[in-house]
C-alpha cells in the first residue's frame, strides 16, 4: 500500500478531509500554524509529526474548527467528505459525526462521574442516531475489542485501566461513523505492550470500516508503523511530506533527517547524532526558512525567504532549498567499550531488596529479592512498565525510600535507605537526576542557587568556590555560565534536565541515578541529553543507574541491562545479549512491542 | 503583589486600604477633641464643632473614630502574626517529619480546635484569665491557625512530592532548612492569598469582642465598641453607629479585593520572581 504514490488508497475521487491555506494565530498576534494544507484520502492514516510546540496539537484542533483559549483560527478552507464546512463553532453538528477527536489522555477525556456506556450514548443522544442507542453503545465497545456484556458497560472510567479508557474514548469517537478521527497522541500515556495493542486495533478498524485518520505524535517510531503518509511539522509549518516509508527511508528535509538520526533504536543500535540548537518558539521564528538557523546546509537564499513545499515527486513534498543536497540517513554502530575495569570492587551492590509502599489498606510488595551490582564507571538499566518498581529500587539507594529488607552497599560500605542516616561522604558518592524537568528544581532558587548548594554542603566548598564551581559546572553541562542568575521557569525541559545533571555533578558523585530523565523530553533534546550523560561516563568516570521504560535508550546507553516484572528482575545480561537474544517471556513481549523505525523503507513489515 | 496592583479590583482595594489605615494611624494625631470629654449633650445629631454629632455620652463621635482604629488593627495584625508563626511551623512540620504519628497527633489536636466555636472559645478564655490585648491576641490566634496549618500543610504535601525537595532530602538538608529553604518560598503566594482571609476573621472577632464588651474597655475608642455602645441613641443619632460601622465595613472590603485579586493573580504570574 506504501507503494501507492500519493493517491489515496480507495480511490473514488473525493477525499475524506481536506484542508488548505490553515492558518492559526494567538489572538495577541504571532502565528501558532501557517500554510498547512492536508489532504487525506478515505481509510487512510496519516501521521502529523512534531516535537512540542511544533503546533501539531493545534493543527489537529484546528481540523475540529476548534481553537484553545487565547489561540484564533485566521483562515483555511476544510472539506470533509467532500462538503465545505466553516472552521469555527458551526462546526459543532459535524464534530463527533463526521469528525471526531481522541485526546491524549484518556483519564482525563472520561467523565469520571458517568458510566463509559453513558460516554458512548451521550454522543449518539446529540447527534440523533437512531435506533437502540444502548444496542450501538455495547456493539462499539466489542468493536474496540472490549468486553460488551452489561456489566462491563456499566463500569465507571476508574475501574478501566489506562488502556480500556482509551479504546474506550476511541469507541465513543468512532461510535456515530466519522469519516475522519483526529487522535491526538493516543497512546503517549501508555506503556509499550498496550501501546502496540491499540495500535493494531487502530489499524484494524481503519481495514474493516474504512475510516481516515490523523494521528498526530512526537514519536517518529509510532508512526511508521501505522500510518500511510507522514507530514513533519517543524515551527508551524509543514516542512516535509510523503508516503511513510519512502519518507523515512530518505528524508529529504534536513530536520527530518535530524530527527530520525535523534531517535534510540533498539534494533540497530546506534550513536545518536544530536541537532545543534533548539526549536524556535512562536513569535521569534525568523524571517527565512524557521530551521535555517540549526541547519548545516544553510546558505544566503534560506535566510531570505521562506522555502515553498515543493513537490519533488513520487508523492513527496519538502519545504527547503536544497533538499537535493540531504545527504542520506546514515546510521554509526554504536561501539560499546566496556569502561567497567574488570576484576574491581563494584561500586554498588544491592542485595536481596525488599521495598513496600504502605498504603490505606496496608502494605503492598514494590519491589522483591532484587540483587544487583554495579562496577565502577558502568552503566546499568533498569527496565520495566510503569508499577513494575523501578523508581521504588532507585528511591530506596538515593535514601529516599526505606527497605524492608537486604542491604544496600556502597564501596565496600553499608548504606542506609535513609539519607539522614548516611554520613556526608555517603551522601556526596549517590546524587540523583528527576524524570519531570518541571519540579527537578525549586523555582525559587536561582539556577546558580541550585548547583552551588550540594558543592557547599556535600563538599565543604566556601560560598564564593561554590558559586564558580556552579558556573563551571554550567559550561560541563553545555549552557553559558551566564544563566547562573537565571529560574528555572526562564528556562526549557532541556535545558533544565542539564541542570539537574549539573547539580547531581556539583557532589561530585561516584553513582548518578537517572530515573526516567528524558522521558518528558523531545526526541532531538533526549538525544543531546544521552550523549552529554555518555560523555561525563567517559571523562569523569562516574557510574550510572539508568532507569527507563525505552528500551531503544537502554541499547543506546547501557553496558547492562534488568528488565523488571512486578517488582522482581526477570531477566539481565550484557545489553546486546538481552536485546538480541531475549530469554523470558516477558522481555520478549516488550520487545516485540517496542516501536522502531528500523525495517521501515527496507521492508515494508508494518500492518496494513 | 504588584502584579494584583495592576486590576482594578486591586487599585480600589489598595485605595481604600489605605484610606483606613491613615484614619487609623494618623487620625489620633489630628482628632478635634479628647476622646473622653462630653463636647455636646448626648446622642445629638452634627452641631458646630461636631460634625459627625455626639455619642451615649455627648462626646464628638468624629474624634473617637479617628481614635477607634488602631486597636483593632493592631491587635488583628499581631494575632494574625501569631496565626502564621504557629500555622507554618506545625503545618510544614506535620507535612514534612518522617514521623507519621507525630504528623497524625499534631494534625488531630488541629481539628480538635477546628471543631470549636470560635466565640465560644474566646469568651471561656476570657471570663477564665481576663481580658486583656495579650490574651485577646492569644485568643484570636488560636482560633484562626487551625485552619491556617491544615492548609498550609497541604500545600507543603504538594510540594513535597517534587524533585527539588526529595533532592534536598537526599543530600541530608536538616529540616529547619528544608522549611525555610525549600518549601517555604513555594507556599508564600498561597499563605499570602490566604493570609487576607484570616485577617478578616481576626478584624471580625476582635471587632465581635469589643462589640460584646469584652474586649476593649470603655472609655477607650474603638469601632466595634462604638457600635455596640451608641445602640440606644440609633433613633438621634444614628451617625454614631454608622461611622464606624462604615469604616469596619471598609477595611472588610479593601481586604477582600486586595485577597482576592491577588488570588487570581497566582495562576497567571507563574512561579518565577
Amino acid at each position: 500500500m506504501s507503494g501507492v504514490p500519493s493517491s489515496p488508497p480507495v480511490a473514488d475521487g473525493t477525499a475524506a478531509l481536506s484542508v488548505s491555506g490553515l492558518r492559526v494565530g494567538l489572538s495577541s498576534g504571532p502565528a501558532v500554524v501557517d500554510e498547512v494544507d492536508i489532504r487525506l484520502g478515505r481509510g487512510e492514516i496519516l501521521g502529523l509529526v512534531g516535537e512540542s510546540g511544533s503546533g501539531k496539537t493545534t493543527t489537529a484542533l484546528a481540523l475540529l474548527g476548534y481553537s484553545g483559549p487565547g489561540v484564533e483560527i485566521w483562515e483555511g478552507s476544510l472539506e470533509l467528505d467532500g462538503t465545505g464546512v466553516a472552521m469555527d463553532e458551526s462546526m459543532r453538528s459535524s464534530r463527533g459525526a463526521v469528525i471526531s477527536y481522541v485526546s491524549q489522555n484518556p483519564g482525563r477525556a472520561l467523565n469520571p462521574a458517568l458510566r463509559i456506556i453513558d460516554a458512548i450514548e451521550d454522543l449518539l443522544r446529540a447527534h440523533g442516531a437512531p435506533g437502540s442507542r444502548e444496542e450501538v453503545a455495547r456493539k462499539m465497545l466489542d468493536t474496540v475489542g472490549l468486553e460488551s456484556t452489561q456489566a462491563f458497560a456499566r463500569r465507571y472510567p476508574h475501574q478501566l485501566s489506562g488502556g480500556q479508557q482509551q479504546r474506550v474514548c476511541i469507541a465513543v469517537a468512532l461510535s456515530c461513523d466519522p469519516a475522519v478521527v483526529v487522535l491526538d497522541e493516543p497512546t503517549t500515556g501508555l506503556d509499550v505492550v498496550t501501546q502496540a495493542r491499540i495500535l493494531e486495533e487502530l489499524v484494524r478498524l481503519r481495514d474493516e470500516q474504512g475510516i481516515a485518520m490523523v494521528y498526530v505524535t512526537h514519536d517518529l517510531a509510532v508512526v511508521s508503523n501505522i500510518a500511510d503518509r507522514i507530514a513533519v511539522m517543524y515551527a508551524g509549518r509543514i516542512v516535509e511530506e510523503g508516503p511513510a516509508a519512502s519518507l523515512l527511508a530518505t528524508p529529504r528535509h534536513p530536520y527530518t533527517r535530524g530527527l530520525l538520526a535523534s531517535i534510540p533504536d533498539h534494533v540497530n543500535p546506534r550513536r545518536l547524532d544530536p541537532m545543534p540548537g533548539t526549536a524556535v518558539g512562536v513569535g521569534e521564528r525568523p524571517t527565512g526558512c524557521s530551521f535555517a538557523p540549526r541547519c548545516g546546509q544553510r546558505t544566503d537564499a534560506c535566510t531570505a525567504a521562506m522555502p515553498a513545499l515543493e513537490e519533488i515527486g513520487d508523492g513527496r513534498a519538502v519545504r527547503c532549498l536544497h533538499w537535493e543536497k540531504t545527504p542520506p540517513s546514515e546510521s554509526v554502530p554504536l561501539i560499546r567499550s566496556s569502561r567497567s575495569r574488570a576484576g574491581e570492587a563494584p561500586l554498588l551492590a544491592v542485595e536481596n531488596l525488599r521495598a513496600e509502599h504502605r498504603t490505606r489498606e496496608g502494605r503492598v510488595l514494590a519491589a522483591a529479592d532484587i540483587s544487583f551490582e554495579i562496577m565502577p564507571g558502568a552503566c546499568v538499566a533498569l527496565v520495566g512498565e510503569s508499577g513494575s518498581g523501578k523508581t521504588t529500587i532507585a528511591r530506596a539507594i538515593a535514601g529516599l525510600h526505606e527497605i524492608s529488607g537486604g542491604t544496600i552497599t556502597l564501596a565496600g560500605e553499608s548504606l542506609s535507605s535513609l539519607s539522614y542516616r548516611r554520613t556526608v561522604d555517603q551522601r556526596r558518592a549517590v546524587q540523583l537526576v528527576f524524570q519531570n524537568p518541571a519540579d527537578a528544581l525549586n523555582p525559587r532558587h536561582t539556577v546558580g542557587d541550585a548547583i552551588a548548594r550540594p558543592a557547599r554542603i556535600l563538599r565543604g566548598l566556601g560560598r564564593s568556590a561554590s558559586i564558580e564551581e556552579a558556573r563551571r559546572l554550567l559550561e560541563r553541562v553545555r549552557l553559558p555560565a551566564r544563566i547562573a542568575a537565571r529560574f528555572p521557569s526562564e528556562l526549557s525541559g532541556g535545558e533544565r534536565q542539564r541542570v539537574g545533571i549539573a547539580r547531581a555533578l556539583a557532589a561530585e558523585p561516584d553513582l548518578i541515578l537517572c530515573d526516567e530523565v528524558t522521558s518528558a523530553l523531545d526526541v532531538s533534546v533526549q538525544a543531546a541529553v544521552l550523549a552529554l550523560l555518555d560523555e561525563l561516563r567517559d571523562e569523569l568516570g562516574v557510574g550510572l543507574l539508568f532507569i527507563t521504560h525505552d528500551l531503544g535508550v537502554v541499547a543506546t546507553v547501557a553496558d547492562e541491562v534488568m528488565v523488571l516484572e512486578k517488582g522482581a528482575i526477570c531477566e539481565r545480561g550484557r545489553t546486546e545479549q538481552v536485546l538480541r537474544h531475549p530469554q523470558h517471556p516477558y522481555t520478549q513481549r516488550l520487545l516485540a512491542a517496542a516501536p522502531t523505525v528500523a525495517g521501515v523503507g527496507s521492508d515494508s513489515g508494518r500492518a496494513g | 503583589m504588584p502584579a494584583a496592583l495592576r486590576t482594578r479590583r486591586g487599585v480600589l482595594g489598595i485605595i481604600v486600604l489605605a484610606f483606613v489605615l491613615a484614619v487609623a494611624f494618623v487620625g489620633p494625631f489630628v482628632a478635634p477633641h479628647p476622646i473622653d470629654v462630653p463636647v455636646g449633650p448626648p446622642g445629638s445629631g452634627p452641631i458646630p464643632g461636631a460634625p459627625l454629632g455626639t455619642d451615649f455620652l455627648g462626646r464628638d463621635v468624629l474624634s473617637r473614630v479617628l481614635h477607634g482604629g488602631v486597636s483593632v488593627l493592631t491587635v488583628a495584625a499581631v494575632s494574625v502574626l501569631l496565626t502564621y508563626a504557629l500555622a507554618l511551623s506545625i503545618g510544614m512540620f506535620a507535612a514534612l517529619t518522617r514521623r507519621r504519628w507525630l504528623d497524625t497527633l499534631l494534625m488531630a489536636t488541629v481539628e480538635v480546635l477546628i471543631v470549636l466555636p470560635p466565640l465560644l472559645l474566646l469568651l471561656v478564655l476570657i471570663s477564665g484569665v481576663g481580658t486583656s490585648t495579650a490574651v485577646m491576641v492569644i485568643g484570636v490566634a488560636l482560633v484562626l491557625f487551625p485552619g491556617a496549618a491544615r492548609i498550609i500543610r497541604a500545600a507543603t504535601l504538594e510540594v513535597g512530592t517534587t524533585g527539588y525537595i526529595e533532592s534536598a532530602i537526599s543530600r541530608g538538608e536538616r529540616m529547619p532548612a528544608l522549611m525555610r529553604r525549600e518549601v517555604l518560598p513555594n507556599i508564600t503566594p498561597m499563605v499570602l492569598a490566604d493570609g487576607g482571609v484570616r485577617f478578616l476573621g481576626a478584624i471580625f472577632l476582635v471587632a465581635s469582642l469589643n462589640f460584646l464588651g469584652v474586649g476593649s474597655q470603655p472609655p477607650s475608642a474603638d469601632w466595634g465598641l462604638m457600635i455596640s455602645e451608641n445602640r440606644q441613641i440609633l433613633q438621634t443619632n444614628p451617625l454614631a453607629l454608622l461611622a464606624p460601622a462604615t469604616m469596619l465595613a471598609l477595611l472588610t472590603i479593601s481586604v477582600n479585593l486586595l485577597a482576592d485579586s491577588y488570588a487570581h493573580t497566582l495562576g497567571r504570574s507563574g512561579a518565577g520572581r
